[in-house]
Parts: C-alpha cells; sequence; structure tokens
C-alpha cells in the first residue's frame, strides 16, 4: 500500500496523478544545484532546485556528508541574490543541512548581516537559522543583536528571538538568563503571540525560583493576557504554583477563582485547560470541581469531536477518583456510546463504568453488547479490563458480567482480546467463589472452539487445578476427553495431563480416567503417549484403585522447586556417561535477584500467569528460596514477606534493601546487596545487626555471601527467634560487612588481599502490620455476619487533629495493614463521616474483620470507632492494642 | 517539567498514506524507517474515519493525533498524550486554512507538490523545533506569500487579498527579474522597497 512514491507514480496513469517530481533522482538533482554557483543567478530556477532538494530530504533521502557539504557551499552562494523568496528557501535549506560547526562560520557573517537588515522578514529569519546552527562562541557575538530583537517592535522579529530563545536555554542557558529584562519587557507586549513566546520563555529562565514564579503569576492573573495560548501557559503555571504552595486550607486555594473565571473565557482552549487544571488540583473538593465538570458536559454534546473527546478523556480521569462528581453527565456519556469517533466511545463506556452503581449495571451491559461488534480489538480489551474491575466492585453482579463476558468470548477475536477475557474470567472465578462454577463451564466451551494453542493448554491447566475441587467434577471431563480427539498434539498433552490430574484428585472418578488414558496410548504424538504412560503408571492404573499417595502427587504435579535456569545450566554440563544426571546436583540457589524488581509484592490477581518461562509470584519465589537454606528449613510454613524496603540511599556505593520474612517463631531478614563499584569485589559480605531495641528477638543464624561482583545483585540473611505465635515488635540497626578487594577494570581480576571494611545502613523495624497478611473477602457483610460477635471487640479512639479524614483513615489502613473492602479506604471529598471495611489474616492463621467508622470532631480532630471480629478474641485484643500503641 | 505546549510532527500524506510533506519535531523517531512506520500505521488507523467536516482525535501509541482530510491530501499534527487537545487542533486548523489559502482553495496532491516550496514554508512559519510560532492563517499565508512580515495587518478579506498576493508575488519576481523598478501600489512594503 504505502509504495515509494516515484515508483507508485510510474505505475499509475499519467494525466490524473501527475506530479512534478516524476522520475526524481538524487544524483541528477545535485548535478542542477550547479547553477547556484552561476555568475547570473536565475532566483525562480534556484527555487526549484531547492525545492527538489527539499523534496528529496523530505522523502527520507540522505545526503552523505560531501554532498552535504557542497550542498551547502553553493547554497551560500545564493546569498548574492537579492530575491525574497530565494532568500527564504535558503534559510529553510540551511536549517535542514545542519551544517558542522566550521561550516557554520561561511554563513555568518550573510545571516549577521540580514539579522541587522531593515527587512524584518530577513531579521527574524536570519535569527532563526543562526540560532539553530550556532554554538555558544559565537552566540556571545550576536547576543546584543538577540536582545534587540526580542523588543523589537515587530512582533515577528521579536518572536523568532524568543523561540530561539526558548531553545537555547537548554544549551547555553547562562546566556539566556541574562536575557531576563528584555523578555520580561515583551511579556508586556501588545502583539499576542510575543506574549505568549515571552511568557513561555521567562517561565523557564524562573521555572527553578518558586519565588518569582509565584510573583510572575500573581501579577499575570490580575492583569489581562492577550493570547488565548498564553492564557492556557499561565493555567498550567498557576496550577504548578498551586500544587507547591504547601498546607492549603480547603476553601481559601489560592488562584482557585482565577481558574474559574478562565473557564468564562471565549476561547474554548482556554475553558478546556482551566476545567482540566481544576480536576487535577490536589485533594479538590467537590464544590472546586462542580463549574469545571459543568463546562465539560456542554463539550461532551459538541459537534466537534476533538472537544468531546478532550471532554470525556478529562472525565474519566476525573471518576477514578470521584465518580459521584461525574454521575452528573451520564445521561450524555451514554449517547456517546455510539459515537462515531470510537475513542470517544470507548472513554465513554469506561466512564460510565466507572460511575456505574449496582442497579445501573445491567442496563450498562445491555448497551455495551451492541456496541462492543463494531469497535477494534484494543478498544475491546479496554472494555473487558473495566467490566474486570466492575465486577470486582459489585461481586453480586457477577452473574450479568459473567454472561456478557462469556458471549464476547464467542464472538470473533485476535489473541490479545481473547486472553484479555479468559484472564478476567479466571480472576473472577478465583476472587468470587460464586462464580467459579460456571466461570469454569464458559471457559470449557470456549476451548471446544479455540484456535489459540496457548489459550487452551492454560485453561486446560487451569481446569485442573480447579475442576476437581467443584461439587461435581464429572462434568468437565467430557469437555477435556474431546480435546484429546480434535486438537493438535500440544493441546492433547495438556488434556492428559489435565485428566490425570482430576484422577489424582477425585477418587470416584479414577476407573473411569484410566479408561480413557489408556486410549491415549496409541496416540501418533510421542509426547501425548509418553505422558499417558507415565500417569498410568505411577497413579495406580493395573486395575486397582487405590488412593493416590501424596508423594505422587508431589512427583506429578508439584512444582520444581530448583531455578529452572540451574537446570538448564547442569543440563547443559551434565556430559553422558555411566552415571546418571543427578538431579540433586543442581544447585537451589538463586543467582540473581529477580524479585527486589518485581514491584508490588501484594497478593494482585495476574490471570493465568505469565507464559510458563514467567516467574513464579513472590511469596512461592520467596518460599522456595527460604527452604533452599538449610539453617531456615525448620522454622515451618513462611507467614508472610514484606516489600523490600530500601536501607541505603538512592546512588551509593552500596545499594541495600531488606525483605522481612515472618514465619511463626522467627523472622528472617533478607538483605538484597547489590555492589556498584566497578572497581571493587566484596567477599564474606555480611550484616551485622543491634538487636537491643527488640528485646524479645534473639539471633539464631546467618547466611553470609561468598561473594559480591559489581553489578550483580545478592543476599545475605540474617535470622532471629522469637516468641511463637507473638508479634513481636522492634527495631533494629545494621552495619554492613565485608571484606573489599581491587578489581583491575581491564582485565575483571580481583587482588588476593583484601581489606575488611564496615557501612553503616539505616535501621529497619519489625511493625504490628507485618503480622497480618492482607487477605481480602468478597463480601464483607456476609463475611461479617458469619464470624458472628462472640469474639468481637470495640472500643473508640481520638486520633487528635489530622490534615484530612482521607489521610486519617490511611493512616490506620498502613499502620494494622491490612486489606480495605469495598474500595471503602477511598474517602469521598467533603465526607465528615466515613466507614472503612478491611479484612486480612493474622499471624497464626486467625482471620481478622475490621470495621471502622471515622468521624470529624470539630474542625479538624477525628474520632474512630473500632470493632474487630476475629476467630479469636486474644487477636482481636491485639487488634485494639495496634491501634491503642500506633 | 516543560509546560510549554509542543507539537511532536506534522504529516501532510497522499491518500495512500505516502509523504507529500513531513516535518518531525521530537527525536522519538530517529530514523527514517521509524519515522515511516509511524506514519504507515498512523494512516491505516485513520484512513476509514471521516475528517473531511470536522477535524478528529485518535490516542495512538501514547500521542494524541488530531487529523483533518480533504480530497486526497491527509493532515495530521501530532503532539504529546497529556497535551491540550484544543491547542493541537488549533495549529492543525491553522496549518490545513494556510494552505487552503496557498493554494487558493485548489487542495490536493497535485497542487500541493507543485506547491510544494509553499507547503514547506508554510510549516517553518508554524512551528519552531515543536514551539508553536504562529496558528492564524491568514498570518501564515500572509508570510508565505507576500513575503512581507507585517501580521498586524490581518488579511480579512480573504479571496481579495489572496489573489493580491499572489498577483503581487509574480508581479513582483517578474519586475525584479527585468528591471528593478518600484512598484507604486507597493511602495507602503518594506520588504519590496528595500529590494526596488
Amino acid at each position: 500500500m504505502a509504495q515509494p512514491l516515484v515508483k507508485k507514480d510510474d505505475d499509475r496513469d499519467d494525466e490524473a496523478d501527475y506530479s512534478p517530481f516524476l522520475g526524481i533522482e538524487k544524483g541528477a538533482v545535485l548535478q542542477e544545484a550547479r547553477v547556484f554557483n552561476d555568475p547570473q543567478l536565475d532566483p525562480r530556477r534556484c527555487s526549484q532546485v531547492i525545492t527538489k532538494l527539499l523534496y528529496l530530504l523530505n522523502q527520507g533521502e540522505t545526503f552523505t556528508k560531501v554532498e552535504a557539504t557542497e550542498v551547502f557551499f553553493a547554497v551560500t552562494k545564493l546569498f548574492q541574490s537579492k530575491d525574497i523568496g530565494l532568500r527564504r528557501m535558503v534559510y529553510v535549506m540551511i536549517k535542514e543541512l545542519s551544517p558542522s560547526a566550521d561550516e557554520v562560520i561561511i554563513v555568518t557573517s550573510s545571516l549577521m548581516k540580514d539579522m541587522t537588515s531593515k527587512t524584518d522578514m530577513y531579521r527574524a529569519n536570519a535569527i532563526r537559522v543562526l540560532c539553530r546552527i550556532t554554538d555558544g562562541t559565537l552566540l556571545t557575538q550576536i547576543e546584543r543583536y538577540l536582545k534587540q530583537a526580542i523588543v523589537d517592535k515587530n512582533p515577528v522579529v521579536a518572536s523568532a528571538a524568543l523561540v530561539s530563545g526558548i531553545h537555547l536555554l537548554q544549551t547555553n542557558p547562562e546566556i539566556v538568563k541574562r536575557w531576563s529584562n528584555e523578555v520580561q519587557e515583551a511579556v508586556q507586549s501588545r502583539a499576542a503571540l510575543v506574549q505568549f513566546h515571552a511568557l513561555a520563555l521567562l517561565h523557564q529562565i524562573r521555572q527553578n525560583d518558586r519565588l518569582a514564579v509565584n510573583k510572575l503569576v500573581s501579577s499575570l492573573t490580575k492583569g489581562s493576557v492577550r493570547s488565548p495560548l498564553a492564557q492556557c501557559l499561565l493555567i498550567r503555571y498557576t496550577s504548578q504554583v498551586i500544587r507547591e504552595s504547601a498546607n492549603i486550607q480547603a476553601g481559601d486555594r489560592p488562584f482557585y477563582d482565577f481558574l474559574e473565571g478562565c473557564l468564562r473565557h471565549k476561547a474554548e482552549m482556554v475553558i478546556f485547560e482551566a476545567a482540566r487544571a481544576i480536576t487535577e488540583l490536589n485533594g479538590v473538593t467537590s464544590r472546586e470541581l462542580t463549574p469545571a465538570i459543568t463546562v465539560l458536559q456542554l463539550f461532551l454534546s459538541s459537534s466537534k469531536p476533538v472537544l468531546r473527546f478532550a471532554a470525556v478523556r478529562t472525565l474519566n480521569k476525573v471518576a477514578m477518583t470521584h465518580p459521584m462528581a461525574v454521575t452528573n453527565c451520564n445521561i450524555d456519556m451514554e449517547s456517546l456510546i455510539s459515537d462515531q469517533n470510537r475513542s470517544i466511545a470507548t472513554l465513554a463506556i469506561t466512564t460510565l463504568l466507572k460511575t456505574g452503581n449496582e442497579s445501573s449495571v445491567d442496563r450498562l451491559m445491555k448497551q455495551i453488547t451492541n456496541f462492543m461488534s463494531d469497535i477494534a480489538d484494543e478498544f475491546k480489551i479496554v472494555v473487558v479490563e473495566a467490566i474486570r474491575s466492575l465486577c470486582l466492585k459489585f461481586p453480586l453482579k457477577h452473574k450479568s458480567l459473567m454472561n456478557f463476558l462469556s458471549n464476547i468470548l464467542r464472538e470473533e477475536g485476535g489473541f490479545e482480546y481473547k486472553k484479555a477475557i479468559v484472564d478476567s474470567i479466571v480472576i473472577l472465578i478465583r476472587d468470587i467463589p460464586e462464580a467459579k462454577e460456571t466461570g469454569l463451564l464458559h471457559l470449557c466451551e470456549f476451548i471446544e472452539d479455540c484456535e489459540f494453542t496457548y489459550l487452551s493448554t492454560q485453561i486446560l491447566h487451569f481446569l485442573g487445578i480447579e475442576g476437581p475441587k467443584t461439587s461435581d467434577p464429572n462434568k468437565y471431563i467430557r469437555y477435556i476427553y474431546n480435546r484429546v480427539h480434535l486438537e493438535n498434539a500440544t493441546v492433547r498433552a495438556a488434556a492428559v495431563s489435565t485428566l490425570a490430574k482430576f484422577g489424582a484428585m477425585v477418587d470416584t472418578l479414577k476407573p473411569r480416567i484410566f479408561v480413557l488414558l489408556r486410549r491415549c496410548l496409541f496416540d501418533n504424538d510421542d509426547e501425548v503417549r509418553d505422558r499417558a504412560t507415565l500417569y498410568l503408571n505411577t497413579l495406580g492404573g493395573d486395575g486397582t484403585v487405590v488412593q493416590t499417595s501424596d508423594d505422587v502427587k508431589e512427583f506429578l504435579f508439584g512444582s520444581l522447586d530448583i531455578p529452572l535456569v540451574n537446570l538448564e545450566n547442569s543440563l547443559k554440563n551434565y556430559e553422558p556417561s555411566e552415571e546418571s544426571f543427578d538431579i540433586n546436583s543442581v544447585p537451589r540457589e538463586v543467582k540473581a535477584q529477580p524479585l527486589a524488581e518485581k514491584k508490588a509484592p501484594g497478593k494482585k490477581p495476574t490471570g493465568l500467569g505469565a507464559p510458563p518461562a514467567g516467574p513464579p509470584s513472590t511469596v512461592d519465589a520467596y518460599e522456595k528460596l527460604l527452604s533452599s537454606i538449610p539453617e531456615f528449613a525448620n522454622f515451618g510454613k513462611l507467614f508472610k514477606s514484606s516489600a523490600p524496603a530500601e536501607l541505603t540511599e538512592a546512588e551509593t556505593e552500596y545499594a541495600v534493601n531488606v525483605v522481612k520474612h515472618i514465619f511463626d517463631g522467627h523472622v528472617v531478614f533478607q538483605y538484597n546487596c547489590t555492589n556498584t563499584i566497578p572497581e571493587q569485589l566484596l567477599e564474606n559480605v555480611t550484616v551485622i545487626v543491634d538487636a537491643s531495641e527488640a528485646e524479645e528477638f534473639a539471633e539464631v543464624a546467618s547466611k553470609p555471601l561468598r561473594s559480591l561482583p559489581y553489578d550483580s545483585p545478592g543476599q545475605t540473611f540474617v535470622a532471629f527467634e522469637k516468641p511463637e505465635g507473638i508479634p513481636a515488635v522492634g527495631k533494629f540497626s545494621n552495619m554492613l560487612r565485608f571484606i573489599v578487594k581491587e578489581v583491575d577494570p581491564s582485565t575483571g581480576e580481583a587482588e588476593d588481599d583484601g581489606v575488611e571494611d564496615e557501612y553503616q545502613l539505616e535501621e529497619l523495624e519489625v511493625v504490628a502490620a507485618d503480622y497480618m497478611l492482607k487477605v481480602g473477602v468478597s463480601n464483607f457483610r456476609n463475611a461479617w455476619e458469619s464470624m458472628g460477635a462472640d469474639c468481637e471487640r470495640v472500643d473508640e479512639y481520638g486520633l487528635g487533629p489530622r490534615e484530612s479524614l482521607a489521610e486519617a483513615v490511611n493512616a490506620v489502613i498502613d499502620l494494622l495493614g491490612m486489606q480495605p473492602c469495598e474500595g471503602t479506604e477511598v474517602v469521598p471529598n467533603n465526607s465528615r463521616s466515613h466507614t472503612c471495611l478491611l479484612s486480612g489474616v493474622y499471624i497464626g492463621n486467625i482471620k481478622v474483620l475490621v470495621r471502622l467508622q471515622f468521624g470529624l470532631d470539630g474542625p479538624k480532630d477525628v474520632a474512630m470507632k473500632l470493632a474487630v471480629r476475629s476467630e479469636d478474641e486474644a487477636v482481636s485484643d491485639a487488634i485494639h492494642e495496634i491501634v491503642a500503641s500506633g | 517539567m516543560d509546560s510549554c505546549p509542543c507539537i511532536k510532527n506534522f504529516l501532510l500524506l497522499d491518500s495512500e498514506g505516502n509523504r507529500v510533506a513531513v516535518k518531525y519535531y521530537s527525536d522519538e523517531w530517529p530514523t527514517n524507517s521509524a519515522k515511516e512506520a509511524f506514519e504507515k500505521a498512523l494512516f491505516s488507523k485513520t484512513q476509514k474515519t471521516n475528517a473531511r467536516t470536522e477535524a478528529e482525535i485518535a490516542m495512538f501509541e501514547n500521542h494524541i493525533i488530531v487529523y483533518k482530510f480533504v480530497q486526497d491530501l491527509h493532515f495530521f499534527v501530532v503532539g504529546a498524550e497529556g497535551e491540550n487537545e484544543l491547542i493541537l487542533v488549533t495549529v492543525l486548523q491553522g496549518f490545513f486554512d494556510a494552505v487552503g489559502l496557498l493554494l487558493r482553495g485548489n487542495v490536493d496532491k497535485k497542487e500541493a507538490l507543485e506547491n510544494l516550496d509553499l507547503i514547506l514554508l508554510c510549516l517553518d512559519e508554524i512551528v519552531d523545533g515543536g514551539v508553536i510560532l504562529e496558528t492564524d492563517a491568514n498570518a501564515i499565508a500572509g508570510k508565505v506569500a507576500s513575503h512581507s512580515v507585517d501580521a498586524t495587518a490581518p488579511l480579512s478579506e480573504q479571496t481579495i487579498s489572496q489573489a493580491l498576493a499572489t498577483a503581487r508575488e509574480h508581479l513582483a519576481r517578474s519586475l525584479l527579474n527585468c528591471m528593478y523598478v518600484p512598484v507604486p501600489w507597493l511602495a507602503d512594503d518594506d520588504a519590496m522597497g528595500s529590494s526596488g
């Protein structure tokens, strides 16, 4: 479709598609450029040749260094001509050629002459060209002229100088900063665009001086700014000032009146800029939001797509933090679902999904169904993701949402889209127990007619895990066995494994599974046959129905507890001999530390998970890592691992962060260390922990890191014993101790002798929240009721003066380290009271539910009623203690 | 933070996605093949939309694209994701209308290529290194066509002023070429005056 222009013109009818550049060739044009050297210049012809050269450059043609130099020198000759049109083309050409420093000298005098010319057009353009190609030394020579030009009475000249100043500020800030008096004067210019350019430059000169920016904004917001563009700039600078001014009391936000006034400006660009600025204010109140939302709502019904898009995009963002404020626009938004522009329609839908309440879900789904068929896959994915989060928000609506997902799963679509849907269904199955059976059946139906091998195998794997746990595993067998008949070898093999899983987990199904597996022994694919044979033999397919032992289950379906990379390396190194390969010889230690790079260790649902090679979930990985260290092997089950906390400043010699692993009777600190000095090798790295401020802890073991080469992270561990099941807290100070050896950077070899050295790290703390797992419940009310009031503890607390209610709520959530439920962590603006629901699992696997009721007591004081229900009243008391002592 | 509105590039493509004129200000597309790939993808994404009466808009690879079509020409302006859409569309409209004025209403690929010099000068007058220079179509076209920089005298009556500008240009060219005689009714024009 996009063929090179020249070629295409050859193929086409001549007359209709005539191009003046038909058959143009670089060599010929370069020859033509010789006319630039003629003693009698023909301006018209020269202009044409320049146009041709520019055309070639524009089409992506490049000139060699020699060609470019030649053209450049030829072009400089054209300064002799007095033809204005030609001169313009010369300017453009010089800019396109971006000459080297020694070439620049050739044109400098010509350009400086033009810069002081009486002709405004020459002055303006010469300034722009000269500033584009100049370097610092030349700049000092022409500085005087530039300063004059900034205050030139001709606006085009002034703008040219100012815009050049904006560019030069990046490379020669100290020179441009000397012009601020002139720029200041230009800000007062009557010409609209001069004011715009001057304002932009002045702000950039002063942007690091908060006071100056503040002054600039205060004076200009009072005065009149002429150009809409300058007004937009002013709005941006104003919101920057608002952002940076600390401790705003609600109600008397500085400059808010200015922003609100801009909503009545005559230029739409300014109105929109102001509305957007208001919606992005920190902690914006609904009273502040209202006028902005009102103008955006008007834009929604504009005839111009750009206005509608701008408005719906902004409202979409507002809906994330202030869904209530946007509900007024819902009617306008619904009519946008059928918008011609699909970007607008998608944004409208996702906004509606965010603002919608439980009762409007069904109606919304109906509208979306019509819309889904005629949008592109990328938009569909956005909608699917919005629906997923809606479903997690309103678990009771899972039926209609799940139906919707299964319907769109049946329709046409590409891999990414189908994967998004399948992922969503999987997440819903995991998080909403009630949705499990229907969800699994939808997935079963999908693999009946699924063209993507990857998705089929992933679903089969998932079925193998979830299917046997359902009330009637029997009904899935048919779907799985059908795969063995109808699919390619990869899917068949996956289906065999899934069948075997059902067989291993559900004893009643065993005989029938064995029959099916035996049929697979005649498959024409090796892998399928091998799997069937393995499963039949290990599960006892010799006709006797025995309970499958845990060992067998672990062997067949357990996860591999050695890193795949290490296994791969060991297998590569293994040479066939008498001795068979010993899997125990594979090192278990994780070499590079991929865990620290993972952002949130929280239990974020990841759908079917990454492709097989991807890392396992953080918790699993930590557990594996720790169990591979013999010293820690007897600590029992890992309860919780914290997120990595930095113990060093960024960009220090050694970067260290710590992960706290909590066991029932032990705590293990995992120090992830990185050596950032190429000339050093660290050996025998340990962390010396001083636990004098943590009385209940006693150090039991530490595992030093043998060597820590440059830029290759390693871990060292220190383990502490603590009273069993007790949430002991304390402070630990840390000192990194190691032997440092010089490394020759050229050879990479370390010297033999090392010096012992120490490096002070920051303190770390074990807090109550470390003993709490963030585990959500889908229906808090049900969980609360079923927990019963037996172990309920209720008390009231005064939290003292707080910045805001939201801040108080977040502080308590952080203190407890629990999972907020049903979106109750978000405090609506201006509310004077709030209820927040939390759930979690406390050490010892005790389920805990918390209901927090906050109220404003006086202007700032926050009071809180804390109700805790758990399976153990001691734990309920412990939660109260955390709050009381926090 | 650079809060000055910024244009990443202009694209003027034909009805098959081939370049008529393009100008990149951002170095996000370092090579010509990267540019071409971007243009191709953008063209195929927007091709089917109807951007003939009103400018249309799309999000594409973390850019905001505003575009407008006329005849066999597709005009695009590309800006950053967080840019004010209405500023971008003002620039687009300035470009679009200025080209309309310069090509005397015959806006199609053939005319555009025949007057490529005007199109390139037009781009040069709208944006300098990503910074918006001018958005008013009359001012842009005035600067390009008449080679005068007197933007304070807007060409209020478009058709007449335009005809005038073209006539003036042709006349000036031929006069300059043969005899360098000042033209009486151009006497107030600085640019002409100095060269005559």
